[in-house]
């Protein structure tokens, strides 16, 4: 079936680079990949090094069988292939994109607690592995959809620190004006078609302007756009209509789009496991004739190399892809949930697999870069990251007249008020009286 | 035959309403639906129709709109009274909170109080609520109960032990006055004691009214009460344009229009997405009554 046959296709290229360590099954096994690294004229030395994290410990998880729709990988280590996967300058800015998340989310749960920041704030610590490898891989022309887990989304895509910690404090010069606030990151320049307090919300949208770019190219012949569409959702949504109405349109329209599942297996207090039927997302793939693709989303480079053939896939017209990412936060669903359900050895397996430790050991190792490049970038980040503060501090609020602007394309499609002049030009209209 | 579910009701929901209710009658009896408000008050209609008792939660009144089409549920009109879906209670927090923003402040009742056949149902302290709820649940129509999630931590009350239920449809008059009359629900009712004591400095004795129903909602109360006073003021967070108080104040000004004084006032949310920096600007605060 023509179908499956394109999945299959898109498996074997994929297949090299996708983990093994999709073992969730309880026996223990460990799961091993050798990601090979060619003998660089950099460092004359031929490396190998195992990207698998161990056994995963039992916990009653069903077994899942690694990535896509057709043969399973096979669990044998792996020939030395000479795969180049990341340069010196690729792996410092990917590092420099991890870090910059992880900071930068400290620095809101501290601003926060000082009552800097308000309203419903998710942080999005411990899966930074999974937005710097996937929107690292993108053009500055491409889209991203985003959750209301999207301040890391919205830096690794180059909004500026400054503007997302001024849109966090509600200031003016936020990314959109202080009207968003921490679950609604837009940004035109940068192509963030949003941050969505509503789960699944962002799907649609994303599909949509994934049909866009199909639709300039096809009939209106506009070669020049070539965009292609990333939406981020989690696990929870994947149980809910807008997924699969949209996983059935892309997939029946062939749209370019990429479906990254942030699997970190909770819904605030529910439990994957306890809320799908079938727990393992990347097989819903298939139900609508796309490729679904698992992938452990601790590790940076395994999600780049599995995002760069998604997104090659989607560019060259070939249609969707449902890549599900295995990750986790460490902290809880939003700052203000006390994290009582999950348990510790659950965290504690997670956290020993933290994406930034175990780049920056890659890069190490590798000699890819030294301490000293890696503190240097680090200081740098805590920079970035402090300048943002002060320049939120010092932004305005934004005025009054703001809260009328964008209801209407017009403002003054708020109507004629009783003076019989219009209601938006009347600055009672704000100031808190009655008269409507 | 009763049934507690929704978005992480076990551990006790995310505003610990449900907290213990999952140990005292059982995890078959109170739990958690994946996230999917279309299905989760489609089920409940089901379940009501084989004469459950299904309370839905949904998390917040902003993602109710989802489960719209299903919650306009006129089964028992369509089915003849073959079927009917009268066990259903969705309980909703509703209604700002001080920092939610867009999507977790919004106060959806005007849109459910258009649909024949629902009941609205609005409490405004915890022992009201507790009545309230009660007599919703025993209601054979499906009610929507809305809770204002800022009365959560906020309002402190002496709550009877013992099963007790306040009547639907029968607004209370909870501070009794003769030169105006004010009308509110849930959290509003706060704000309104506070204006109508600074209307009582001025001299002014304002007569408040709870509406606590809002669909069938009783109007002979408002009405007695207008004819006394003369003047009305209607006020809730939701925006003014299209919102129940729209309602209230066209069937009061064909009851009572040659008794009125004045015109009818609104004192309501602005007529914006809610918003989240401009929610002290946004909501009709005790001063904009006052100044009414």
């Amino acid at each position: 079936m023509a179908a499956s046959s394109l999945a299959s296709r898109a498996v074997a290229s994929l297949s090299p680079s996708i983990s093994t360590g999709a073992s969730r099954d309880d026996a223990g096994s460990s799961s091993v990949v050798g990601f090979h690294k060619r003998s660089s004229a950099f460092t004359g030395r031929r490396v190998r090094i195992s990207s698998g994290h161990g056994s995963s410990a039992a916990h009653g998880r069903r077994s899942c069988v690694v990535a896509a729709t057709a043969a399973p990988v096979k669990e044998s280590p792996p020939k030395i292939a000479d795969i180049e996967l990341v340069t010196r300058e690729e792996g410092l800015e990917l590092y420099e994109d991890m870090i910059l998340g992880r900071c930068f989310e400290d620095m809101c749960a501290q601003m926060y607690y000082r009552s800097k920041m308000f309203g419903f704030v998710h942080l999005y610590n411990g899966q930074e592995a999974v937005s710097t490898g996937f929107v690292k891989a993108l053009k500055k022309d491409d889209y991203i959809c985003s959750t209301y887990r999207d301040h890391v989304h919205a830096l690794s895509k180059g909004v500026p620190a400054r503007q997302v910690m001024s849109e966090l404090f509600g200031k003016a010069t936020g990314c959109c004006r202080g009207q968003g606030g921490s679950m609604h990151m837009f940004s035109k320049e940068h192509r963030l078609l949003g941050g969505f307090a509503f789960i699944g919300e962002g799907i649609p949208v994303a599909t949509g302007a994934a049909f866009n770019t199909k639709y300039s190219r096809e009939v209106l012949k506009d070669l020049s756009v070539d965009a292609v569409t990333l939406a981020f959702f989690g696990d929870g949504t994947c149980n809910n209509g807008q997924f699969f109405e949209c996983l059935n349109m892309a997939a029946l329209w062939k749209l370019p789009i990429v479906y990254v599942v942030e699997n970190n297996l909770w819904a605030i207090g529910m439990d994957h496991f306890r809320a799908t039927s079938v727990p393992e997302i990347w097989k819903k793939g298939e139900a609508f004739g796309m490729p679904g693709v698992h992938v452990d989303g601790m590790d940076v480079l395994k999600v780049r190399e599995v995002a760069k053939e998604a997104i090659a896939r989607a560019r060259r017209g070939d249609g969707p892809t449902l890549v599900e990412c295995e990750t986790y936060r460490y902290r809880g669903h939003s700052l203000a949930d006390p994290d009582e359900l999950r348990k510790p050895e659950q965290k504690n397996k997670y956290a020993v697999r933290d994406p930034i430790a175990a780049f920056k050991k890659y890069l190490l190792e590798n000699g890819l870069a030294s301490e000293a490049d890696l503190k240097a970038i680090e200081k740098k980040i805590d920079e970035i990251v402090e300048d943002a503060v002060e320049f939120a501090d010092a932004s305005p609020l934004p005025p009054r007249s703001q809260l009328l602007e964008n209801v209407f394309a017009d403002p003054r499609g708020f109507g004629i008020g009783p003076d019989g002049k219009y209601r938006c030009e009347d600055p009672a209209f704000t100031a808190g009286t009655a008269e409507v | 035959r009763a049934y507690v579910f929704g978005e992480d009701v076990k551990f006790g929901g995310v505003f610990r309403c449900t907290s213990g209710l999952a140990d005292a009658f059982g995890t078959h009896r109170v739990f958690n639906t994946p996230l999917c408000e279309q299905g989760l008050v489609g089920f409940g209609i089901g379940l009501a129709a084989m004469g459950n008792r299904a309370i839905a939660e949904i998390q917040f009144a902003d993602y109710i709109f989802p489960a719209f089409d299903q919650a306009t549920a006129k089964f028992r009109y369509r089915s003849g009274n073959a079927f009917n879906c009268g066990g259903l209670t969705v309980r909703s927090p509703y209604g700002a909170v001080g920092h939610g923003g867009h999507y977790h402040s919004q106060s959806p009742e005007a849109f459910f109080c258009h649909v024949p056949g629902l009941k609205v149902v609005i409490p405004r302290n915890p022992s009201q609520a507790k009545g309230l709820l009660l007599a919703s649940i025993r209601d054979p129509n499906p009610v929507i109960f809305f809770e204002p999630k800022w009365l959560y931590r906020l309002s402190v009350d002496e709550v009877p032990e013992g099963d007790y239920m306040l009547p639907l449809s029968n607004a209370e008059v909870i501070r009794e006055g003769t030169d105006i009359t004010l009308v509110a629900w849930g959290a509003q009712l706060a704000v309104m004691q506070q204006a109508c004591a600074e209307a009582e400095k001025e001299g002014i004795s304002c007569e408040l009214i709870d509406l606590r129903t809002l669909i069938p909602w009783d109007k002979e109360l408002v009405e007695a009460s207008v004819n006394k006073t003369g003047k009305l003021i209607v006020s809730h967070e939701a925006p003014v344009t299209g919102g129940f108080g729209a309602e209230i104040a066209a069937t009061i000004a064909e009851r009572c229009f040659l008794r009125l004084e004045a015109p009818i006032a609104r004192v309501c949310g602005l007529d914006t997405p809610f918003p989240l920096v401009f929610e002290p600007f946004y909501m009709p605060t005790a001063n904009k009554v006052s100044t009414a």
